[in-house]
């Protein structure tokens, strides 16, 4: 790690749905107290609540490590949940396997996976079923 | 319009971050799914909304809204309310339904965002 990265690391919890976005709402705070436009401090906010939200209603949490470089932000969400069976099948708008008491909370409308890769630059999916997942976001910044 | 304007027109109740009652907004959004707000939402400043719950409250800090509207007399709890003041977001709520309150703020001059002048 070179010296002009910020490294934020987060356990997700999944016990309860209350604290799900505490990591995203740390992350959102460290880059405007760093001075970042507020375009990008959004871009990186959002992808990274959708990603939070998922590893906990789908995945029963997960790690995330966020850098913070000048240029750019990475973040990788990794979680040991059931995996997705089919990457392309889940990218879809609309696509969803949350149950309906998830939908009652205001999710589980599937745009998040597609909400994560419009607000980012790059975005890969690892996907393992009954392993978990690892998602790989880049956000520039300007 | 001012917030204190909103309070007024749908007989709302200002529950947190009361000193900001007088600062302007111009636009609005209605929805109770957070992934739409995450989604569609653009710079609107206030979130009309009938859920109640902590992620209202993320979702709205996501996406810089200042003030969140409460719809069919909801009453949030301490811990909603205490996320809200510690953001610095207006919560307001207010005894009107969704359409009516939407309605209600629409005609008052609120636009929604894409019609805004
Ligand atoms: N971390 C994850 N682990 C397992 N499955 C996931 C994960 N993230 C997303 N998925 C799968 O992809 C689908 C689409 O995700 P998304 O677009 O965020 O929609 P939603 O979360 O509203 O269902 C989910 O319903 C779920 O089946
Ligand atoms: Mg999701």
């Amino acid at each position: 790690m070179s010296e002009d990265c910020i490294r934020l690391e987060f356990d997700v919890d999944s016990e309860n749905f209350a604290s799900a976005g505490m990591a995203s709402e740390a992350v959102k705070t460290k880059l405007k107290q760093l001075g970042i436009n507020m375009q990008d401090v959004r871009r990186v906010a959002i992808a990274m609540y959708e990603g939070e939200i998922n590893m906990v209603i789908h995945a029963k949490g997960g790690k995330a490590t966020v850098d913070i470089f000048p240029h750019r932000v990475d973040m990788i969400l990794a979680d040991k949940g059931p995996g997705i069976a089919d990457i392309d099948l889940a990218m879809k708008e609309g696509y969803s396997t949350a149950p309906d008491n998830i939908r009652a909370l205001g999710f589980g409308a599937g745009m998040g996976l597609p909400n994560m890769k419009k607000n980012t630059d790059a975005m890969k999916i690892d996907s393992v079923q009954g392993i978990g997942t690892t998602i790989y976001m880049t956000v520039n910044l300007h | 319009m001012k917030i204190s304007k909103i309070v007024e027109i749908l007989k709302a109740e200002a529950l947190t971050c009361k000193d900001k009652l007088s600062d302007e907004v111009i636009s609005a959004c209605a929805a109770d799914m957070m992934s739409d707000v995450l989604a569609f939402v653009k710079d609107q400043a206030v979130l009309v909304t009938g859920l109640c719950n902590p992620q209202v409250i993320r979702t709205a800090e996501m996406m810089d809204i200042r003030c969140v509207l409460l719809v069919r007399g909801k009453r949030p709890d301490a811990t909603i309310l205490d996320l809200a003041e510690a953001k610095g977001i207006v919560v307001l709520c207010s005894p009107h339904r969704m359409y009516v309150a939407c309605g209600l703020l629409y005609k008052a001059g609120l636009c929604g965002g894409e019609d805004c002048v």
